[in-house]
């Protein structure tokens, strides 16, 4: 793994002050990482007209995530999902089937939903992705179907709910006056082991509803 | 692992000439990323062709036929006005592929090349008569997609060949029919699936997961192209017999697939789930 940095200067989501685990984790992979980057990483946009071509080592990506530029080191095996995890601390996407079955680990790519699990980091280069984390405004208002989530108790666990709450959100984008069939079928590739799908159908609809009274 | 990133097609197919025996071409990923983190160690070398989106992604009509670009996804084709309206047996089967997560991401060329048995995009495609467009440094040349598979994953490509585009014939389909089993509605793996039509041409019935590539049930089509009436699903089994050969696995059982097939295909003739133009909205 290598180091990752920041051009906007906006961190992850570490505790101040302390060492967490995943921080004291990430801490010891970065040492790692460094003793083995090789001298002059290979930039993956290299000159025009050339093919490039990286890997096995580590390899430089520009990401667009929340709309903030991010800059990691990583070996292009990793999918976007070990990015967004490992690298950037953005672990509200989860990894839970890891092949494209429970919907867990959605995010937006330009808009759409797809599974972070199944694509890799290097193929998210010049796309506009957009993580659980990017839903509320910058002064933390919670998007609509998040509030509407906690209203109706659309979690019980709560290990499905950001992939849920991604999906619900580009859902929404796609169709603004769902009828419940539309959310059953427009939410079908997000799995729920405790079986909460009630309430995340109730928010769905509701949230859908705020949205248009105020349109 | 390697990952090899050219930014035009000319460029892809050089490097397919060149290295082409050893290279994986990905598009979506929704196959060669399945369970990653259990094979991301081996020593693959991966033809990203996520760049060439403006050569190979798009969906257009010609006069003749639907242009599936290589890397167009399944949502491209559900959110095509056209092609709902003109090809809606392959928009009812894209909607079935995963869930939208996979939709996505899943291309109609990467279904096809993958090769897998129980592949839900190409069921439809080979009731629509498609035909595979390969290109190579040297040349471009056409196979009808019922010839593409020899064995199971083993296609016509050649080692210098790239799939980049699939056409689909415009034609009048008086009947269209899709049905897919699985153990639920969305995100399962087809134990059954069946895509039936017919046009001037006459009958197309292909099904996925009953063989070791997804086939056309040539004695099938014959019967029903010479007027043959079935009264009972026992009768398209034995016919069946000749065409397909299910076997048992993690997801079903060959029995449980022959007798199934036959029931939906005798139940589809009965009752299409895709109504004639002429029907929507009398």
């Amino acid at each position: 793994m290598g180091s990752n940095s920041d051009s906007k200067g906006e961190g992850g989501g570490g505790a101040p002050g302390g060492v967490s685990r995943r921080s004291f984790l990430q801490g010891m992979g970065l040492a790692v990482g460094v003793a083995t980057v090789p001298l002059g990483l290979r930039e993956s946009s290299a000159a025009p007209g050339a093919v490039s071509g990286i890997g096995p080592g580590p390899a430089r990506l520009r990401l667009k995530i929340n709309g903030a530029e991010k800059i990691v080191d990583v070996e292009p095996r990793l999918t976007l999902n070990d990015v967004l995890r490992d690298e950037l601390d953005l672990t509200g996407t989860k990894l839970v089937c890891g092949r494209g079955a429970c919907g867990a680990c959605t995010v937006m790519v330009d808009g759409e939903s797809v599974c972070s699990c199944m694509m890799l980091a290097v193929d998210a280069r010049g796309k506009e992705i957009t993580t659980v984390e990017g839903l509320a405004g910058s002064d933390g208002t919670l998007d609509p179907v998040q509030a509407a989530f906690i209203e109706f108790d659309g979690q019980q666990c709560g290990f499905c709910t950001p992939g849920m709450v991604v999906r619900a959100r580009a859902f929404l984008n796609e169709h603004p006056e769902p009828t419940r069939e539309d959310v059953q079928h427009g939410l079908s590739g997000n799995i729920c082991r405790c079986g909460t799908y009630d309430g995340v159908i109730a928010a769905v609809l509701s949230a859908a509803g705020k949205e248009a009274s105020k349109a | 692992m390697e990952i090899l990133i050219p930014k035009t097609l000319d460029e892809a197919l050089a490097l397919m000439a060149e290295r082409g025996g050893e290279l994986t071409p990905i598009a979506g990923g929704t196959d060669v990323l399945v369970s990653w983190h259990s094979r991301e160690h081996e020593s693959l070398k991966l033809l990203d062709l996520s760049r060439l989106g403006a050569e190979l992604g798009s969906i257009r009509f010609s006069d003749e036929h639907l242009h599936l670009g290589a890397l167009s996804t399944y949502w491209q084709a559900i959110d095509n006005a056209q092609v709902r309206e003109e090809f809606p047996l392959l928009v009812a089967a894209a909607k079935e592929v995963g869930a939208i997560q996979i939709q996505t991401r899943g291309t109609w060329a990467g279904n096809i090349g993958n090769g897998s048995p129980a592949a839900d995009g190409v069921p439809a495609l080979l009731a629509c008569d498609a035909v595979v467009v390969l290109s190579s440094k040297s040349e471009t040349v056409e196979a009808p997609l019922h010839e593409f598979w020899t064995g199971y994953k083993q296609t016509v490509r050649q080692s210098d060949q790239l799939i980049v585009e699939i056409k689909v014939p415009r034609r009048d389909r008086d009947f269209q029919h899709w049905h897919k089993v699985g153990s639920r509605a969305a995100q399962a793996i087809t134990k059954v699936g069946v895509a039936m039509a017919h046009d001037a041409e006459g009958w197309r019935i292909a099904a996925n997961s009953v063989a070791p590539y997804v086939v056309r049930c040539r004695a099938v089509e014959k019967a029903l192209d010479e007027g043959r009436k079935f009264g009972r699903p026992e009768d398209l089994e034995e016919l069946l017999a000749a065409d397909v050969a299910p076997i048992d696995d993690i997801r079903s059982t060959g029995e449980f697939r022959r007798k199934v097939l036959a029931r939906i295909i005798y139940f589809g003739l009965a009752e299409p789930s895709i109504k004639p133009l002429a029907d929507v909205g009398a």
